[in-house]
């Protein structure tokens, strides 16, 4: 066979997926490495992740409950001073998180969690994305309290500095900062790449070649020549500097998202006879011994892993966006980056769960091979037949929104890296839209195992910088509640 | 002393307004203050770069409506000889207008008359309009 196949010529595709793929293989056997328990191969670094959402779930006192008025009325602006009008807002600041956060992981992602585990990775998603909160709170906490001001007033923020500058002070070792900021800021370009690009242009890619024919689509194939029509939009933002188009990406996205929810819920409400059997498939699945995945435990890893690459709780890439924000108090932002899992995984994965489970898509014998965007598609067009061309636009934008957010986020790694060096930083550029027409080109698996184990890395660092200033985060957040409950600070409407 | 709030942009109209509520400072005795507002909402959605730069551009914002609107009608507003203030602040224009006027407890608001197109207010409906039908206190809108 393998005679064979070097006398065909082979297209540009594939030759992409045969050099990319031996290497994708190998670095996600490194980062997942797991051990067998109950049967089930358990991932380390799935519950590194895991274990620290938990541990700041209750080192914080849930605030995933006891926080969401306070998080709500500072998004709202009750607390916003007026002579502070004009500067990023709360909820400026949590948009562009949020917009940067929400992307094919929310659509795609669960295709590829039910695909894998059946309906009740649903239930280990949403577990997930509640136990994320609270990690998402320190490292937004974190981030605003230890960004810098540049003296033309522009913030850079994130856990560069978080880990460098807090971890330094609180340990008395420099170097341990240093290496874990380093360290991070390395992992986050790898993650921009990954799954801030690769994954979402394959599957923005794998979308259009689907409502344009599938197999027959003119572009099946070549699906690096619509990966090079993304690569040129994109280098045209961030290298060609043509802001506009990303500020228009900006302000349509949260129309598609809204269209989206909306098409959850048509078929939701239109099935809501089922939606009890639903849930019940969905809980039941979650505990259930004989799933596809490996028992219990299996279904739970599978449901983790994709929430956690959805709602990047714990990553520390939102803390970067969060870190814009106007305000002397960073705990506030900690407050208001409690919504943003909540948003990302609670409303939005949910949805596309239940789309996917209520139309029993997931149940089709080809449902694993269709894997991630095709498999949520399906859903859709089982009750509103037209809607995967409109799922294809707003794919293309989500695509496009969450990789302008990521190279931003590479590139501020790039720039800690390398002192905010010119060159570098268009050295990052031009590799970012590279891997955008390899992501293009690729099959699904490489593409989901490569920036699932880029992503992952960057919780090496940046949980292990989280647990050191635990006791510095959860004491602003209380210096905060101190405030707020003596009237110090006061709602202003 | 109470105030006359007048609200400016770059109209002509804006002058005439400017020039209507010096009169009235005079006669009546009254100090007058002139505010611009920035069209800006803090519930829009921008790229993170626009974020990190949103300091540097708002400092830019306010110089630029100093220089071009405040300066000018300040001028003309002085020519009447009473004390004038001046404010430049980004929100919403409705909203910031009669917060202001509320909170300093202005006794008179006046502003220019847009004269928008037939579309355009059937869309947006006017800055006056808006002003005349929500302001706590009197509203003069000069043509």
């Amino acid at each position: 066979m393998s005679g064979y196949v070097s006398l065909v010529p082979m297209g540009i595709d594939e030759t992409i997926s045969e050099y990319f793929g031996p290497i994708s293989d190998f670095i996600v056997s490194v980062v997942f490495y797991s051990v067998p328990i109950l049967g089930a191969d358990v991932s380390l670094i799935v519950l590194w992740l895991i274990a620290a959402a938990i541990f700041f779930t209750f080192w914080l006192g849930v605030p995933q409950l006891r926080g969401i008025p306070h998080s709500l009325n500072l998004v709202r602006g009750r607390y916003s001073k007026p002579e502070d009008a004009g500067e990023v807002s709360h909820f400026q600041a949590l948009a562009t998180a949020v917009s940067g956060t929400v992307g094919l992981g929310n659509i795609a992602g669960v295709a590829v969690a039910i695909s894998l585990g059946g309906p009740g990775a649903t239930f280990w998603m949403i577990v997930a994305g509640f136990f994320g909160m609270a990690a998402k709170m320190a490292e937004c906490t974190l981030g605003v309290m230890y960004r810098h001001e540049h003296a033309d007033g522009s913030v850079s923020g994130g856990p560069m500095y978080y880990l460098r500058d807090g971890v330094s002070k609180i340990t008395n070792r420099p170097g341990l900062g240093k290496f874990l900021a380093a360290f991070f800021a390395v992992c986050c370009i790898g993650g921009s790449l990954g799954g801030g690009n690769m994954f979402q242009a394959n599957q923005a890619t794998a979308q259009i070649v689907n409502v344009t024919g599938g197999d027959d689509s003119p572009f099946a194939g070549l699906n690096w020549v619509i990966g090079l029509a993304f690569a040129i939009a994109v280098g045209l933002v961030i290298i060609g500097g043509i802001k506009s188009i990303a500020k228009v990406t900006e302000k349509i996205v949260p129309f598609m998202a809204a269209i989206y929810i909306t098409a959850c819920l048509v078929i939701v409400i239109g099935s809501i006879d089922q939606v009890p059997s639903a849930f019940g498939s969905i809980i039941t699945g979650a505990f259930s011994p004989d799933s596809i995945a490996g028992g219990f435990l299996g279904v739970l890893m599978v449901g983790f892993q994709r929430a956690a690459f959805s709602n990047e709780a714990g990553i520390g890439s939102a803390s970067i966006a969060h870190s814009a924000v106007k305000t002397n108090e960073p705990a506030t932002e900690g407050f208001v980056a409690l919504l943003e899992p909540l948003i990302d995984t609670i409303i939005i994965c949910t949805m596309t769960a239940l789309a996917i489970v209520i139309t029993g898509a997931w149940d089709d014998p080809d449902a694993s091979e269709l894997g991630g965007v095709q498999l949520t598609s399906r859903a859709f067009e089982s009750v509103i037949p037209w809607f995967p061309n409109v799922l294809a636009l707003a794919v293309i934008l989500f695509a496009f929104s969450t990789m302008i957010s990521w190279s931003y986020y590479g590139m501020k790694a790039t720039g800690y890296l390398f002192g905010d060096s010119n060159t570098a930083e268009l050295v990052f550029k031009v590799i970012f839209c590279v891997f955008v027409v390899i992501g293009a080109a690729l099959s699904l698996d490489p593409v989901i195992g490569f920036s699932d184990a880029m992503i992952f890395m960057m919780s090496i660092a940046n949980v292990a910088g989280l647990y050191i200033l635990a006791k510095t985060v959860r004491n602003e957040i209380r210096r905060h509640l101190g405030k707020v409950e003596s009237g110090e600070f006061a709602r202003v409407k | 002393m109470s105030e006359i709030l007048v609200g400016v942009d770059r109209s002509v109209q804006s002058k005439r307004a400017i020039e209507f509520a010096a009169r009235r400072a005079k006669e009546l005795d009254r100090s007058i203050l002139v505010v611009h507002v920035i069209p800006w909402s803090p519930f829009s959605f921008n790229t993170p770069e626009e974020n990190e730069q949103r300091h540097a551009r708002r400092t830019e914002e306010i110089k630029a409506a100093t220089e071009q609107i405040i300066t000018p009608m300040l001028a003309l507003a002085e020519e009447s000889g009473m004390p004038v203030e001046t404010l430049v602040q980004h929100g919403d224009p409705v909203d910031t207008l009669i917060q202001i006027a509320e909170k300093r407890g202005c006794e008179h608001i006046v502003l220019g008359r847009t004269g928008d197109s037939r579309v355009k207010q059937a869309i947006f409906g006017s800055l006056p309009a808006h002003i005349v039908q929500h302001a706590p206190v009197p509203v003069t809108v000069v043509p």
